[in-house]
């Protein structure tokens, strides 16, 4: 199966075709197709993790840089050893890197240095694209850990996501269109996680792009949901200014080749200039600010909510968002070396992720709509994956992906279970005590939030752990207050959202009821991934890291933390801390009222976050607004006034020549004719001799009269 | 076979006017056997094309192939030399295609004042001056059929055009033949200072060590203006939105599929190859102009209100794509060029069909009229959409590779030229695939998303009807099929665009 992995995108892909071309014909509207073709996908994602579990550990490697920390005091006393070995490896052949076992011990000095750890080495399949100035272009598979475990994620959640589908979906009008962009999507995660070459990868990157547009604006009738898929895909089309640029740099430090372990060997290797590496890992880093909808290209996300719920769901657990994390960690050699993220401190990746934990959880505390609350935890979830692979936490960011991929995808789901019983997403308004109308969506809901607050022991718990503890471990102290801040603001809201949805009185219409089995089943599949998905990686356990952990991760030398637990004492205590206060507020009824009427501050703070920092305005109302109007009113104007006043002045002009000159001259103009035809050979070569002289202005117009007379006439004569 | 092969290109170019000649003699009246001639004369070319295709050494795709060489003006030693290698081949393959779609369209898509023969007349002309100026290669011969084309858009846009038809067909006509002025100027400096010959294969080898390089300076700017007018890059440019907003459905698609590729297949053709040292010299400049118009055809884009108008002035923008790979003198740059025009060819030539399209039904391109498209007419509604994608370049279809290429190209031109200046030029063209989207998303959205607008919402929109699915399927095909097997083309041109560029050793790698 690892060998053959592109059969998982491949049918998918297929399905998408068709859906297309069948699905109306068919009973169920095209979803049977999708959900077999899904189901497949998952089964043989599933072989492929039980493969990659089975595939003996053979490949050697050993880390590459010679970092500051430990090391050069363990080492302090050797200076010329450190330094040969790494002459060596910075030129060294790539792939010699790869030491084995025997070749490392054999070594002098190298050997003790670092120790070569044995990992399964990534399956690779490559295949020639294209060739144009004699490079080869490689289209191909590359399967390590990382891959099938978020091969599996997407698999599962896409499929939880069609079958929730069939029943939230039903009697719409695109019933079959839906279905098909479905798969559509999936596939383009599935081939951006397949991916062995950037440019590749950049295929499956902007599939998804365009299959966001579909589906957030699936119900184009109304303007706001076409507005919102125009956002999220021009808001992404924006940061993938960067990664086009990206890449180009990438590919000409990495030697033309847009393939990623190359990429990720010479960036490591010391192969690229320090410049060139920055320049290019900011550029890519872009892109990711974007697609994974960073602070400050993370506007267009919560819009996004315009689509159907399971397409939100879709996007915000296992696809597209989570795309620009995976770059990041796919391409970890390059970030690495980029930001010098070993060092410790600051860096623009943990900062970036940092600010987005923080602004993020502030924004979902002034939200009323359910699923806004989720998409602005989606964001501030992504924060935190950025900010762990900002301080070096490449395990735990990837960890955080996995588990977070469920307890999101279950509040989504959740979500949509509700509105579907009350038909609003207005919690304030149509929610309230639906805990007794709705007990699975209430308790898998509420599983979710726990897991998503990061209590003991559900999912969310061992991986923001992990992430805390990263940061700590690795000189990053500042980000670690930051995860605590966020985890403390993540618990409080998610009390806020579960009180406003679940408790209290019903304030909606009607009769709400619970969701039929189409939707709750995923629900409570999902709930049972949210609380058990963190134990993969529990202490003495840690099947997960070690299933991921591949070959830059050792080249780079990164360090895994094992659980600690003053850590995540601390942690649980502020989680429980935020719920307590949460639950002082929410549920005994001690909000204080009119805070914003009483104070300016609070007044201020509460404007700020209402108009979302006011970075729609900028962007909206200044940039786009500005571009579209004002500038691109003035250009056209400059065209038809300035360059096409040129044209039509020269055209006016002639025109008044030629009567002058037909008044004038008369009768004479036949006898020109004829003397400017006569103008042989000879004659233009004497008169181009001159341009050579310089006396070009002399001869201008004679030059262009007589050749506009011999142009016409071979026109004419031929 | 060798005998078929001789005569290969001869009818490539020449069959079409087989078809004029007979439907000359053909009364007007009779529309259907019109209709039948000029489909069997295209076809009958675009077999030819076929042959071309199936014949062609794909291993040998960097020399020319298929070549005649004849005796034609002795008295100026102008001959009659065809040829085609990798970077024509495809241009006159999708130009036969092209016209072959352009009279299924027309089956009953005939612009007033109808006249169906006059109008198919033109269409076969033009298709003899397309085809001959991707094969020529005699400067003369070149410039002959580079004019020929002129005439029948001239009459085209003049008599079955929009209400500002004279006006765009004269400007159209004055801005491309003062262009061409400049272009004979430059052949025939070439000729008398290049080595008394117009064949280009000689002039390549010769020229550039028979001319001092300010005076190839000077030439190549004749024959940049004579291109460049008719890519059109900025600031020549004027001339497209009219001639495109007035023209025919029909005069659109070819003016936009083939005829813009006229000039920039001239600068790959002619004027690199024969002046490398001055190309050089002009490359900043032309790749400074190009990503202006990138930028600056995406502006005006913003501005419109019309959708016809829209997709002509995205023109500027795609072909200003072109241009900067072009100007990158490097194999990425040129290779990513001929797959711009032929991508832009089909991208942009659906683009006007489906507008062409709309407007039958709805007798308005208006913006702010339209809405609901994919209410009313669901199918052109996700064509449109598909079109609009393919045209911002999305991955997988075929518009990607004719930018991308271009931005990787940028990063490292060849040897001699500024790397920092390219490099900035390579940020604007990134910042320009912004723009793209941005401009064909709210085409899309204004036309196709929404629903109908009152004035329209009762009226009966008809489906696609049978022209249109045959015309448009095998462009849509062909833009998916490009858009992942990008070898199918790159490959054929690759080796070509070495030859091209020999004379900067292989390109800037």
């Amino acid at each position: 199966m690892l060998e053959n992995i592109w059969v998982v995108p491949g049918l998918t892909f297929a399905s998408f075709w068709l859906i297309l071309f069948f699905g109306k014909r068919l009973p169920k509207g095209g979803a049977e197709i999708g959900i077999a073709a899904v189901g497949l996908a998952f089964v043989l994602s599933s072989v492929a993790v039980v493969e990659w579990n089975d595939r003996p550990a053979t490949e050697e490697v050993e880390a590459v840089s010679t970092g500051e920390h430990g090391e050069a005091e363990a080492h302090g006393s050797e200076p010329d050893a450190h330094e040969e070995a790494e002459d060596e490896h910075s030129f060294g052949e790539v792939r010699a890197l790869a030491v084995d076992l025997a070749a490392a011990e054999a070594g002098e000095g190298e050997a003790g240095e670092h120790e070569a750890e044995p990992i399964r080495s990534a399956v690779e399949r490559n295949l020639t694209w294209f060739s144009f100035g004699g490079v080869d272009i490689t289209v191909g598979t590359a399967v390590d850990g990382l891959t099938v475990i978020l091969l599996f994620t997407v698999t599962l959640i896409s499929l939880l996501v069609h079958v929730f589908s069939t029943n939230y979906m039903h009697g719409d009008v695109r019933f079959t269109y839906f279905f098909a962009a479905l798969s559509l999507f999936t596939t383009g995660m599935l081939l951006l996680v397949v991916s062995s070459s950037l440019l590749q990868a950049l295929f499956g990157w902007e599939l998804m792009g365009l299959c966001s547009f579909m589906l957030i604006g699936h119900w184009w009738e109304k303007k706001p949901n076409s507005d919102a898929a125009m956002k999220a895909f021009l808001t992404t089309r924006t940061g993938d200014i960067g990664l086009l640029v990206g890449l180009v740099i990438m590919f000409f430090a990495a030697g033309q080749t847009f393939d990623i372990a190359a990429v990720n060997e010479a960036a490591l290797t010391g192969a690229m200039g320090e410049t060139v590496l920055l320049v290019g890992a900011s550029a890519l880093f872009v892109g990711v600010i974007g697609k994974s909808a960073q602070f400050p290209l993370h506007t267009w996300l919560p819009d996004a909510m315009a689509g159907p719920t399971p397409v939100s769901a879709l996007i915000h657990a296992a696809t597209m968002v989570v795309a620009g994390v995976y770059l990041v960690a796919r391409l970890y050699g390059v970030f690495w070396s980029a930001f010098d993220i070993e060092a410790g401190g600051v860096n623009p990746i943990a900062v970036i992720g940092g600010i987005t934990v923080l602004i993020a959880a502030a924004l979902a505390f002034v939200q009323t709509d359910i699923k806004k609350v989720l998409a602005y935890s989606t964001v501030s979830q992504l924060g935190y994956m950025v900010m762990a692979l900002g301080v070096g936490a490449w395990t735990a960011a990837i960890f955080h992906l996995f588990t977070h991929a469920f307890f999101k995808g279950l509040l989504f789901l959740g979500a949509g279970s509700v509105s579907h019983a009350v038909h609003s997403f207005e919690m304030r308004d149509d929610m309230g005590g639906l805990r007794k109308f709705m007990p699975t969506t209430f308790v898998t809901f509420m599983i979710g939030s726990l897991a998503l607050a990061g209590v003991f022991p559900l999912a969310g718990f061992w991986s923001k752990d992990e992430i805390l503890l990263g940061a700590a471990e690795n000189g990053y102290r500042l980000f670690e207050v930051v995860g605590l801040i966020g985890a403390f603001m993540t618990a409080a809201y998610m009390t806020r959202c579960v009180y406003l949805t679940f408790f209290g009185s019903y304030r909606g219409h009607g009769h709400p009821h619970e969701s039929p089995p189409p939707i709750t089943v995923p629900l409570i599949i999902l709930a049972v991934f949210s609380v058990g998905a963190g134990l993969l990686n529990a202490p003495g356990f840690e099947k997960f890291f070690e299933l991921t952990e591949n070959r830059v991760f050792l080249l780079a030398g990164i360090e895994h933390h094992s659980f600690e637990i003053v850590p995540a004492v601390v942690s649980s205590v502020v989680v429980l801390a935020a719920l307590a206060l949460g639950g002082l507020l929410f549920f005994a009824g001690r909000l204080p009222r009119g805070v914003t009427a009483r104070s300016r501050a609070a007044r201020a703070g509460y404007r700020l976050l209402a108009n979302k920092y006011y970075l729609d305005h900028l962007y909206t109302g200044v940039v786009v607004g500005s571009i579209k109007g004002p500038i691109a009113r003035a250009a056209y104007w400059a065209n038809q006034k300035v360059i096409d006043g040129v044209v039509n002045g020269v055209g006016v002009a002639s025109t008044r020549a030629g009567l002058w000159v037909y008044r004038h001259i008369d009768q004479r103009v036949v006898d020109g004719a004829v003397n400017g035809a006569g103008f042989g050979a000879e004659g233009f070569g004497g008169i181009l001799r001159t341009i050579q002289t310089g006396r070009v202005q002399q001869y201008g117009a004679l030059l262009f009269g007589a050749t506009a007379v011999l142009a016409l006439g071979l026109v004419i004569f031929v | 076979m060798d005998g078929l092969d001789d005569i290969a290109l001869t009818a490539a170019v020449f069959l079409p006017l087989v078809g004029v000649l007979a439907m000359m003699f053909t009364p007007r009246q009779h529309e259907a056997d019109h209709k039948v001639m000029a489909l069997i004369a295209t076809l009958a070319t675009f077999g030819v094309g076929v042959y071309l295709l199936l014949r062609f050494d794909y291993a040998r795709a960097d020399a020319l192939q298929f070549d005649v060489d004849a005796s034609w003006i002795e008295v100026i030693n102008s001959r009659y030399i065809l040829g085609v290698d990798g970077i024509s081949l495809p241009l006159l393959v999708l130009s036969m295609f092209v016209c072959v779609l352009v009279v299924v369209y027309s089956w009953n898509h005939f612009p007033e004042p109808h006249n169906p023969k006059a109008f198919l007349i033109l269409i076969l002309i033009l298709e003899t001056g397309m085809n001959g100026t991707f094969v020529a290669q005699d400067l003369i011969l070149f410039f002959v059929f580079f004019e020929v084309v002129l005439l029948p858009m001239y009459f085209m846009i003049g008599v079955w055009g929009g209400e500002q038809r004279q006006y765009a067909a004269i400007k159209f006509f004055l801005f491309t033949l003062f262009g061409s002025a400049l272009m004979i100027l430059s052949f025939l400096a070439l000729f008398f200072q290049g080595g008394q010959t117009f064949a280009i294969a000689e002039l390549v080898a010769v020229a550039s060590d028979n001319i001092p390089r300010s005076t190839q300076i000077l030439i190549f700017g004749g024959l940049f203006m004579g291109f460049a007018i008719k890519v059109p890059m900025f600031p020549f440019h004027t001339w497209l939105p009219d001639a495109h907003t007035q023209a025919p459905t029909q005069g659109s698609v070819i003016l936009a599929a083939i005829l813009l590729k006229l000039g920039t297949y001239g600068f790959v053709r002619i004027a690199i190859p024969i002046l490398p040292e001055a190309a050089q010299a002009w490359a900043p400049w032309i790749g400074g102009l190009a990503v202006i118009g990138i930028i600056y055809g995406a502006l005006g884009c913003l501005a419109q209100s019309d959708m016809k108008r829209l997709i002509a002035f995205s023109s500027v923008a795609h072909m200003g794509y072109v241009m900067l790979g072009i100007a990158t003198l490097t194999d990425f740059g040129i290779n990513a060029a001929v797959f711009g025009m032929v991508a832009h060819g089909l991208i942009t030539g659906m683009l006007f069909f489906v507008a062409g399209s709309v407007k039958d039904r709805f007798h308005t391109l208006e913006l702010s009229r339209l809405g609901g498209l994919l209410i009313q007419s669901p199918r052109m509604g996700w064509i449109l959409g598909f079109c609009a994608m393919a045209s911002l370049g999305l991955p997988g279809l075929a518009g990607f590779w004719g930018e991308f290429p271009v931005i990787l190209a940028a990063y490292n031109p060849a040897e001699g030229l500024s790397v920092g200046l390219f490099r900035g030029y390579m940020v604007v063209a990134a910042v320009g695939t912004v723009f793209a989207a941005g401009y064909l998303l709210w085409m899309f959205q204004r036309a196709a998303f929404g629903t109908p607008k009152e004035e329209f919402a009762d009226t009966p929109i008809p489906g696609m009807h049978w022209p249109e699915y045959v015309a448009w399927t095998p462009m849509l095909v062909l833009i998916v099929v490009l858009g992942l097997f990008p070898n199918l083309l790159f490959g054929l041109t690759d080796g070509a665009v070495g030859t091209a560029l020999a004379a900067f050793g292989g390109g800037g790698n």
